[in-house]
């Protein structure tokens, strides 16, 4: 594939321009630090690409005008950060329990509540996963660079389309705000449109499985509700359906769980002391593997998370076989630890690393640690 | 009263789900009649709600109907009406769900002015809860969460609507649905933001806590206080108290949102 020249660009706008590439022609936001500068590149972009650019009244209403559009057949975007996340948590949960394909970014900064709005932090790890109510499912990519976060855009968006599942891309006000040179590939992406052509038993919420999303206004006069509901969309209460619909939400993510669950390691092929982290900790980790493994030849290995939901079990089962020692360094005081030792189960010593200060996790204390178990 | 069309209702999903004495049928079906009467087709319809007694509604219409979360249906039409303008967007909301949790979404609307018809059936309590006050029961009646009387003033929804920029206000009753049908029609034919307020009784959760009598005698009161908008013109505001003044109270000329924005990025609507 040939390539345009790089260019100089940053996390949030490589974000936009990911939505753009793959698709999206709405955007539904409300201003907040530091995630702003989506709504900027949406605003000056969909207009020219006969897209829709709306600043709603708060958070609320923008992720449920989102969902409205996707219902309307586009594909969307909404991005937002700490505060303006809790808010979206509500329709959120809508979109998961109606099946309506949307993408949500968070620029996590430091909290809680208004916290440092421009100081960084990975504490929305745990809200990502659960921050709206009920034992729902839920996609969270991870990016670590500039380029990742154009790539896991784009990642989401076609994910949310082909599960009608939303998707949360969890970026970190360090890769929101970081400029990197980046080289986007030339050439176009498919982008599969949404249509009306669908066989004459085309059930929304078919029991059979996963069936495309047809938009309102086609004649299928289908029922959209966030209560539990049969496969034709219309509520129901009874406790075997309720069941196997549950169930149904949960299973298309671990059907398609290899699509999803988006890992990558480098150093040691048997590492002794090994790096599980994600986001722009990944950077400083991957500094450190460059000295100790690629310079100095010791046994350290480092795997990176672009997803952390689902969480890629197999991925640390596997490592926890491996590695003596597996170090989690996070920006918080230790979230996403716990489900590492977890699946690491009892197999290698799983260790805390965490900075909550609104700085960042350098590679001289990741290289600290990492010294004290080899 | 002729026959209601049935390929608008999905008659499969009834009975409902409304106490007896509800007006939320009553309305629910002056709404289908005046669809009807539009002319509008019926894949272009689309019939948003909230949540509460009254957005039940949207299971038993057979269009594309979105049921969505409390207080929020407006912003759900918002997004779905800019990404597809052609579109005819009814948006049923009770009292509760469109003024108190929904009532920032309600007055952005408003200011927009957005091709929304926003139907608002207002029974001055909330009803699924049990009775419990809203922003629109009148001060001193009693409700679950104000057992001595609410002392909070109520809105006025049709000039609080007004004065965030509606174009188009109207109020109704259940208890002539006629005439609420043809005010969901003229709201329907207007471009912009169109509010109908349809005055619904809740004999079981408001009109027994507040010795109102049954659904026949709040229906009866609600009659008789109705006064047209052109006889309340030639009255003063003395004889005016205690009376409700029903009809369209404003239809106004304004630029429509979804129209203005797509004609200033160069697309046509349809």
């Amino acid at each position: 594939m040939p390539e345009t020249k790089p260019v100089l660009m940053q996390g949030n706008e490589a974000c936009a321009l990911g939505a753009i590439n793959a698709g999206v022609r709405f955007y539904a936001g409300y201003p907040i630090t530091p995630s702003t500068e989506v709504a900027e590149q949406m605003a000056a972009r969909l207009p020219e690409i006969g897209g829709v650019f709306i600043q709603m009244e708060d958070e609320i209403a923008s992720m449920a005008a989102v969902i409205g559009a996707s219902i309307g057949g586009m594909r969307t975007l909404t991005a937002t950060s700490g505060p303006g996340f809790s808010l979206k948590q509500e329709n959120l949960g809508y979109a998961i329990m109606a099946e309506i394909p949307c993408v949500v970014v968070n620029v996590q900064r430091m909290g809680p509540s208004t916290g440092v709005p421009t100081a960084p932090a990975q504490g929305d790890v745990m809200q990502a996963r659960w921050g709206t109510h009920g034992d729902h499912p839920i996609i969270v990519f991870t990016p670590a660079s500039v380029y990742e976060s154009y790539y896991l855009t784009i990642a989401a968006v076609n994910l949310s389309q082909k599960l009608r599942q939303p998707v949360i891309v969890l970026l970190d006000e360090v890769i929101g705000h970081m400029r990197e040179k980046v080289t986007i590939p030339e050439g176009k992406l498919m982008v599969e449109k949404s249509s009306d052509k669908v066989p004459s038993d085309w059930k929304p919420y078919d029991e059979k499985g996963l069936t495309p999303l047809v938009p309102f206004g086609f004649g299928h006069y289908y029922h959209v509700t966030g209560l539990f509901h049969d496969q034709y969309g219309f509520p129901t209460g009874d406790p075997p359906q309720v069941e196997r619909a549950l169930d149904r939400l949960h299973n298309k993510l671990e059907k398609y769980r290899d699509e999803i669950v988006l890992t990558n390691y480098i150093g040691h092929k048997e590492p002794r002391v090994a790096i599980v982290t994600y986001g722009c900790t990944v950077r400083s980790a991957r500094a450190v593997v460059k000295k100790a493994y690629w310079q100095n030849r010791l046994p350290v290995g480092l795997l990176s998370l672009q997803t952390v939901w689902p969480f890629p079990a197999k991925e640390i089962e596997a490592l926890a076989k491996q590695a003596d020692v597996i170090i989690v360094p996070e920006m918080n005081m230790g979230q996403l630890v716990g489900e590492v030792e977890r699946y690491a189960r009892g197999e290698a010593k799983v260790v805390p690393l965490n900075r909550y200060d609104g700085e960042m996790i350098s590679p001289d204390q990741i290289s600290e640690e990492v010294g004290r178990w080899l | 009263m002729e026959q209601l069309t049935q390929d608008f209702l999905r008659t499969k999903k009834l009975p409902h789900i409304w106490c007896p004495g509800c007006g939320n049928g009553i309305v629910t079906a002056a709404l289908v009649r005046a669809i009807e009467r539009t002319g509008f087709d019926q894949k272009d319809v689309v019939i948003v709600s909230g949540i509460g007694c009254s957005s039940r509604a949207a299971g038993y219409l057979n269009f594309n109907t979105l049921h969505t979360t409390h207080g929020r249906a407006l912003a759900f039409a918002t997004g779905l009406k800019m990404a597809r303008p052609e579109l005819k967007l009814f948006v049923i909301m009770g009292d509760g769900d469109c003024s108190a949790i929904g009532g920032n979404h309600f007055i952005h609307s408003a200011r927009r002015n957005i091709d929304l018809n926003a139907i608002i059936v207002n029974n001055h309590i909330y009803g699924m809860t049990g009775g419990q006050h809203s922003p629109l029961t009148p001060t001193g009646k009693k409700a679950t969460t104000a057992p001595r009387g609410t002392l909070e003033p109520s809105f006025d929804l049709l000039e609080l609507a007004k004065g965030a920029g509606a174009t188009f206000g109207a109020k109704g009753n259940a208890a002539q649905p006629r005439q609420l049908e043809q005010l969901i029609i003229r709201a329907a034919n207007h471009k912009g933001f169109s509010v109908v307020e349809a005055l619904s009784p809740c004999p079981i959760a408001y009109g027994r806590r507040n010795k109102l009598g049954g659904a026949v005698d709040m229906l009866r009161d609600m009659k008789e206080k109705s006064i047209s908008v052109e006889k309340a013109a030639n009255l003063d505001e003395a004889e005016l108290k205690d009376r409700t003044v029903n009809g369209v109270l404003y239809a106004i000329d304004a630029p429509e949102f979804a129209e203005s924005y797509y004609h200033s990025i160069g697309k046509e609507i349809g």
